[in-house]
């Protein structure tokens, strides 16, 4: 088991059904998962980020979706599984925590009935038991008087408590991987701070692997092994968050960590990426961030860049990748 | 939960007064002279005077309530101008006759409704969904009165297997009697009802929570569970709507088939100008209504947490 990665996924591609044609969500990404590694998938809304966190779960609804490439959870193809299987891998293997917690709880269950329920289903424990755990878990995440919480609905929390709450649920199996979308966008600026606090500090206490997909650089510095930067469903740019955050290559990077406000650029000229991210169900046949790029030639809008991968483990989808490399 | 369930028995209050005002309004509000209605046009002066002095009519309206509202508390609704019997023991009878088709036309009308609209919201976009839907608007869009003439002509006069009219005498007879009608008042609740039931799990299985549920590893059964958990406040809603209904709209059914109850009543003492009778079944009819209003918001309450703040 030690030499199977955890996860691998290589060639993904989700396109949906809609009435204005088929969008092309996620056209093709690569990349892996080592235990108690995490990986943060950054970029703008719409680039793909939430649909390939379902797709590692199946989540995505079949009759709608189209999906290609390969999955792989502990050695075992997950599209190849059959549902069954799939059922008892959700949540106990892989498990993850919505963005926004007040949707993702269901409202007429209490909390404690609803962590309970994920361990009951997974697990040969009596409902005591399971209701043990339960609070174990509440305490665990640092909810004040968690006994309490245990019967409370969630719409008697406040949101920081509810995506607590949420990331207690995720855990309840000890999953060796958990994946999280967008998990602190829906609260207030001084909570998310303390959410992400404890999203580190479990994961150093369980060594879970952990996919964290954001739009915040900030969230990505404080929490990355290691980063992906997604653009209109592709990885433009991976590796470790020390490389891409700090020496961005790919000129979507350069320019998305350069639109972004922090302290140090006070009274500064905000640099905004000119133009809009793609049509989904209209993608040029060459790289889609070209007609957006200040480096752009005539190669780039002919055939999607290739993978360029440098010997200190990242790598770059760019025709300029190697000039880019070298400045 | 016991707070929210006073506090909503007491709103109840207000409301059946309100209802009782209306119903005594109804009298004074019918053109000319309330006692002509009671007595009739060919009435003599010293008849009319005596029936003005014996129905309280000519003291001051407020008192003339007050009176009213005293008589309905000790179960007195006045007597039938038509008959000459007590309005309340008519009332009784011709309500439990009502209830006997209603409680039929509601147990096939639910359970075929909820059935319908809830394999048709699971498998939304199917074949299923779209047969289910045009059962369901058929059902909604069909005259029952219409139906009803059908039925009695295919099953009663051609096929000779069921009778057309009343109600019969021994249990089994009854039962025989209220097929037909039965039948046809279900017709309308089941569309309704797998509308709703259709709308309701259609919208509860696109919300994120129920992705959550999936994302938990949870199997089929038990979500649909929570759906059921989370549409079950909406349903108890249309299902006492409806029942509502069909206790007080088979007019039009009750005449079709000669079943003597509130609708037959009610059609009968609208021809006869039959006051008394007919104030006592608006009133019946509109308490009710308030009843069944109140044991649905608690049935609410008790399935939905968020309501019991309301």
């Amino acid at each position: 088991m030690a030499d199977t990665p955890l996860l691998s996924v290589s060639g993904l591609s989700v396109a949906f059904d809609t009435p204005r044609g088929t969008a092309k969500a996620v056209n093709g990404i690569d990349f892996g998962l080592d235990r108690g590694e995490i990986l943060c998938l950054l970029g703008e809304s719409g680039s793909g980020k939430s649909v390939t966190l379902r797709a590692l779960m199946r989540l995505l609804p079949e009759r709608r979706s189209k999906i290609g490439g390969r999955v792989t959870i502990e050695g075992e193809d997950l599209y190849a599984l059959p549902e069954r299987r799939v059922e008892d891998l959700r949540g106990k293997t892989v498990s993850m925590v919505f963005q926004d917690p007040m949707l993702a709880f269901d409202p007429v269950y209490t909390i404690g009935r609803q962590i309970a329920e994920t361990i009951l289903r997974h697990e040969a424990v009596s409902r005591a038991e399971a209701d043990r755990r339960a609070l174990e878990l509440l305490e665990k995440v640092q909810i004040p008087s968690a006994r309490r919480r245990l019967d409370a609905y969630p719409h008697e929390m406040s949101g920081g408590m509810r995506q607590r709450a949420m990331i207690a649920l995720a855990l309840a199996c000890n999953p060796s991987i958990l994946l999280a979308d967008e998990p602190t966008t829906a609260l207030d600026a001084t909570v998310q701070m303390q959410v992400l606090l404890l999203l580190r500090r479990l994961q150093a206490e369980t060594g879970m692997a952990v996919i964290m997909v954001t739009h915040d650089i900030g969230v990505a510095a404080e929490t990355a092994d290691r980063v992906a930067v997604m653009y209109a469903g592709r990885i433009v740019e991976q590796g470790t968050a020390a490389q891409v955050l700090k020496t961005p290559r790919h000129p979507y990077s350069v320019g998305l960590f350069a639109s972004t406000v922090h302290a140090g650029l006070k009274h500064q000229r905000l640099d905004a990426i000119p133009g809009a991210p793609p049509d989904l169900t209209a993608l040029p046949a060459g790289c889609a961030f070209a007609p957006r790029c200040p480096r752009r030639e005539a190669a780039c809008e002919v055939a999607p860049p290739p993978v360029t991968a440098t010997a200190d483990g990242r790598s770059v989808v760019c025709v300029s990748a190697a000039a880019l490399a070298r400045s | 939960m016991l707070s929210y369930f006073l506090r909503r028995v007491l709103y109840a209050v207000p409301i059946a007064v309100g209802v009782t005002l209306l119903v005594f309004m109804l009298l004074h509000m019918a053109p000319g002279d309330p006692v002509n209605a009671v007595a009739g046009p060919d009435a003599p002066a010293d008849v009319v005077e005596a029936l003005r002095r014996a129905y309280g009519f000519d003291k001051p309206l407020p008192y003339q309530y007050l009176l009213y509202l005293g008589r309905v508390l000790t179960g007195d609704l006045g007597v039938s101008v038509a008959t000459g019997r007590a309005v309340a023991g008519e009332l009784a009878q011709a309500f439990s006759n009502t209830l006997v088709l209603a409680l039929g036309a509601a147990l096939i009308g639910f359970v075929a409704g909820i059935g319908l609209g809830g394999v048709a919201g699971w498998h939304k976009g199917t074949i299923v969904d779209h047969l289910a839907t045009v059962v369901s608007l058929v059902g909604v869009s069909v005259p029952h009165y219409w139906l009803g003439m059908v039925l009695v002509i295919l099953m009663a006069v051609e096929a000779n297997l069921l009778p057309a009219m009343g109600m019969g005498s021994t249990p089994g007879e009854q039962l025989r009697h209220a097929l037909l009608p039965v039948l046809t008042m279900a017709v309308i609740p089941t569309g309704i009802v797998a509308r709703s039931v259709r709308a309701a799990v259609g919208e509860t299985l696109e919300r994120e929570f129920v992705q959550a549920l999936k994302a938990k590893g949870l199997r089929r059964g038990a979500i649909m569970l929570h759906v059921v958990r989370n549409v079950s406040p909406t349903i108890v809603a249309v299902l006492g709507l409806q029942f509502g209904y069909l206790l007080g709209g088979s007019i039009l059914i009750e005449t079709v088939f000669s079943w003597p109850g509130t609708g037959f009543l009610l059609n009968e003492a609208i021809f006869k100008r039959d006051l008394p009778i007919l104030q006592g079944i608006i009133l019946m009819l509109a308490l009710f209504f308030v009843l069944l209003n109140l044991l649905v918001d608690v049935a609410q309450a008790a399935l939905d947490p968020r309501m019991r703040r309301a």
